[in-house]
């Protein structure tokens, strides 16, 4: 029998991954939301993210929290390039295309990272302090990087609702003719879309590599999690992916210590499935 | 189909049937190889796209390969079951996961990407499940078959010499094809057409949704754990990542669409290419530049994937198609 | 104000509008009217770019606008009311209203505008913090308009403001777009409610399977025996 303790410390460690993972969903659900385009390698840009700070940090020597600025530009770019060369082309192609053309993105990038920087696993030491709190041993990193990834969607609630661009964005998504005759361009409200969605990409890609190693392969650890919570947010639906993260993290945590990581997962799997019988439209929503 | 058309395909038929018999030289096993593969992953492929054809585009096919694979041979390696049971067995399990995955999709209309990625979810989770399960299967090593010496034989389905393989692989593949062709022709093919175009239509007209739905998809979950099995016991190993999670499933996808998924043929003309591709480039690079393969391969897929949205065989179908008999003239759409 | 001279138009294998000429000028109000399918919607979507026209001119003020992408259109000076009204419905009133003066010149008097929608429109500042999808019929077409005015246009295209909405509805919006013609601007009006909209404008045409049949002065218009029985019903 695990003690209580430890799961007490599972179930904090879980709000804490919860926070990351709804950073994850919440990029991928803006660009599907507004693009109506599931980016299957949008983990991988994460991945390529935390290449880009663990380079600059260990190449270049920058210090970690403008290294993880950097990698914020890095996922805005990125995000920019895969929709002018990818996504553009493809737009009104049948829906299967879309997802295979960001699927070929991801073969491309893990073997890409493969051959450039080898399957080493890397990461960057933090030397930051774990604190005590009753018996609960709290990693520091993985405390900043709840914190900073809260931030960050704070910030993004307020790009969305506050300002001209940011409601326009969510206006193209119900009715990109109608935006058009506002004077906005939609083609260009994709793109911002893109940027932010990879800028936040960029986010995640920081605070995951001060808490993870990084290795080619490692969207297929985040990827398939990050989906499944958009799903059960339902797509698009930013609101239901932020809660859906912390359940779906909550379940990876507790399940990960009572019995090993990717029983976890699969925990996490069969919930899945059955909040899919319960609440087929996702925990908080209708289907677009 | 003209009788020329049927005369080019016997043909090709019969010199398919006759590549093991033929002097290949030293490089004769390679070829056999390599054409065993083609035939295997088509029929997987022949098996994802009688879902797919019908809208039903799953990305999780990797998972019942998966299941098929290690089912059977973990069947063999510990209880000693002949996989001509142990396939049975297999499918089964297969069917029923497929079924526990797709019954509440259908029942509650998750289409689309949704189901595109619920579907990848599965394919990923069993992959994980089978690297957690290391006492059984190996974990993300992989397990291979224990032939216990002098195992080989039908009753195993171990084969010292190719060649049976080779003939087991085709008749398979052929097997599928006909399946295909038997669902092209039947009352289902166009209830599911109806049901792809617009679910609430096709229910209120009668057609029976979930019923279609999940009869399709049994079938190809089981013809692809078939394929699974078979692709486990000509290799004698099973890989986690090579029969399951995202990366086989996509793949699977790839190889189909980009040969045509609405054709007969489409998926063994995508197969090939793919797996020429990937042979051609694993050659011309060796082992000199790991990943760069791989590399390239996923360029080019993208490239094919923009530029070539119908697939190559299905271009050139609809090419040869349209020139022989020319559409109707008329039929613009009207807006008020 | 606005020219259309000889303008076709159409979708796809399909076209709607043939060598249509029209003329606005500056402080005047002019419908189009004509049967369901005679191509008014597609006139309306050619002004404002939501179709390329392929052939003829528009000329607007001093541009021409024939071909340029709807963003620009409405750069220029030229607001469209869509047919369906068009709103964004997740989006709030006051957050549809804000789109509708997303363009930099419409931004910087953006207090100033919304003041005068909601002075015009009072229902409107009530709602403000609901959602557009949740407005009735004609507070939807109240925010339409409010929408359109938000840019600061300098000509307003009506497509079927009536369409869908109650008779005494019908009655009150038609009450509207006065007080909007009374504050100054040019308007081009698309309707079916031909007896409604005649007593509203100062010309009108009517457009008949894609071309202009008829043109003059919606008085005289309206007393024109064709048009009486086929439109007018009295």
């Amino acid at each position: 029998m695990i003690e209580p303790i430890f799961i007490l410390e599972a179930v904090v460690n879980g709000i804490l991954l919860g926070g990351v993972l709804a950073l994850l969903a919440l990029g991928l659900n803006l660009i599907f939301g507004v693009i109506d385009i599931v980016w299957i390698a949008y983990v991988d840009l994460v991945a390529l993210c935390m290449y880009a700070v663990y380079f600059l940090v260990t190449l270049y020597g920058w210090p970690i929290w403008l290294a993880g600025l950097g990698a914020i530009v890095v996922g805005a770019l990125l995000g920019m390039l895969v929709h002018l060369l990818i996504i553009t082309p493809i737009l009104s192609s049948p829906p299967i295309n879309q997802l295979l053309a960001t699927g070929g993105l991801l073969f491309f990038i893990q073997s890409a990272a493969t051959l450039l920087w080898s399957t080493d696993h890397r990461s960057i030491r933090v030397s930051l302090p774990t604190l005590e709190l009753g018996g609960i041993f709290i990693s520091f990193s993985r405390l900043i990087a709840f914190g900073l990834a809260i931030l960050a969607m704070i910030g993004l609630y307020f790009f969305l609702t506050r300002t001209y661009t940011g409601t326009a964005i969510r206006a193209v998504s119900q009715d990109r003719e109608a935006i058009a005759l506002m004077g906005a361009r939609p083609q260009r409200l994709y793109l911002v879309t893109s940027a932010v969605g990879g800028a936040m990409a960029g986010v995640a890609g920081a605070l995951l590599i001060i808490q993870y190693a990084v290795h080619p392969y490692f969207g297929g650890a985040f990827g398939p999690l990050t989906f499944m919570i958009c799903v059960l947010g339902g797509l698009g639906n930013m609101v239901g992916a932020f809660f859906a993260a912390f359940i779906m993290a909550q379940v990876i945590s507790v399940g990960g210590v009572m019995v090993s990581t990717e029983m976890g997962y699969v925990f996490a799997f069969v919930l899945f499935i059955v909040l899919m019988f319960v609440r087929p439209g996702g925990i908080f929503g209708r289907r677009g | 189909m003209t009788i020329a058309f049927r005369v080019v395909g016997l043909l090709a038929l019969v010199a398919m049937a006759l590549v093991p018999v033929l002097p290949l030289g030293a490089a004769e096993e390679y070829i056999w190889h390599v054409i065993i593969q083609i035939f295997l992953w088509s029929f997987v492929g022949n098996a994802w796209s009688l879902m797919g054809r019908f809208g039903l585009v799953s990305l999780g096919h990797g998972a019942f390969l998966g299941v098929g694979a290690y089912a059977t041979v973990l069947l063999w390696n510990f209880f000693g079951m002949t996989p001509w049971v142990g396939i049975l067995l297999a499918i089964l399990l297969t069917v029923a996961l497929a079924l526990v995955v797709a019954y509440p999709c259908s029942r509650f209309q998750v289409v689309g990407h949704y189901f595109a990625l619920v579907t990848l979810a599965v394919g990923e989770v069993v992959r994980l499940w089978i690297v957690a399960e290391r006492d059984w299967t190996g974990g993300s090593l992989g397990v291979s078959l224990q032939t216990g010496g002098a195992a080989s034989g039908w009753w195993t389905l171990q084969f010292a010499d190719k060649r049976v393989f080779y003939y087991i692989g085709m008749a398979a593949w052929l097997f599928g094809l006909w399946v295909w062709w038997r669902v092209d022709r039947s009352m289902a093919r166009s209830a599911m057409e109806a049901i792809g175009e617009d679910e609430t239509a096709a229910a209120s007209v009668g057609i029976r949704v979930t019923r279609f739905k999940m009869g399709i998809t049994a079938l190809s979950a089981a013809l692809t754990a078939m394929g699974g099995a078979l692709l486990a016991l000509y290799l004698a190993y099973a890989n986690p990542d090579t029969l399951s999670g995202i990366g086989v499933s996509l793949r699977i996808v790839f190889a189909v669409v980009l040969g045509g998924m609405y054709s007969l043929l489409g998926p063994f003309v995508g197969t090939a290419l793919t797996i020429a591709l990937s042979e051609y480039l694993r050659i011309y690079f060796g082992i000199k530049l790991i990943g760069i393969a791989e590399t390239i391969y996923g360029l080019l897929l993208m490239i094919f994937i923009i530029f070539l949205p119908a697939g190559i065989y299905g271009s050139i179908r609809e090419a040869l198609f349209r020139r022989r008999s020319p559409r109707p003239p008329g039929a613009a759409t009207v807006r008020a | 104000m606005l020219e259309l001279s000889q303008v076709t138009a159409g979708y796809g294998a399909f076209t709607a509008l043939w060598d249509v000429s029209l003329r606005v000028d500056t402080g005047e109000a002019v419908a189009v009217v004509g049967p369901n399918g005679a191509g008014k919607s597609t006139l309306l979507r050619a002004v404002s770019g939501l179709i390329a026209p392929r052939a003829g001119r528009i000329a607007f003020e001093s541009a021409e606008l024939a071909g340029r992408p709807a963003y620009e259109i409405v750069a220029h000076g030229i607001a469209h009311v869509p047919e369906g009204r068009r709103l964004f419905p997740k989006l709030t009133v006051a957050e549809n209203l804000k789109m509708g003066a997303f363009l930099p010149a419409a931004r910087s008097h953006f207090h100033e505008s919304i003041e005068r929608v909601y002075t015009l429109f009072p229902v409107l500042a009530e709602r403000r913090a609901q959602r557009a999808g949740s407005l009735s019929g004609g507070e939807q077409q109240m925010l339409a308009v409010g929408r359109a005015l938000m840019s600061r246009p300098k000509l307003i295209l009506f497509d079927e403001p009536s369409m869908g909405l109650a008779p005494v509805m019908v009655l009150r919006l038609f009450d509207l777009i006065r007080r909007v013609r009374e504050e100054g601007y040019t308007i081009l009006i698309v309707e079916q409610n031909v007896r409604q909209v005649l007593k509203l404008v100062d010309r009108a045409y009517l457009l008949e399977v894609g071309r202009i049949k008829m043109e003059g002065r919606a008085a005289d218009l309206a007393e024109q025996d064709f048009v009486r029985q086929a439109y007018v019903g009295f």
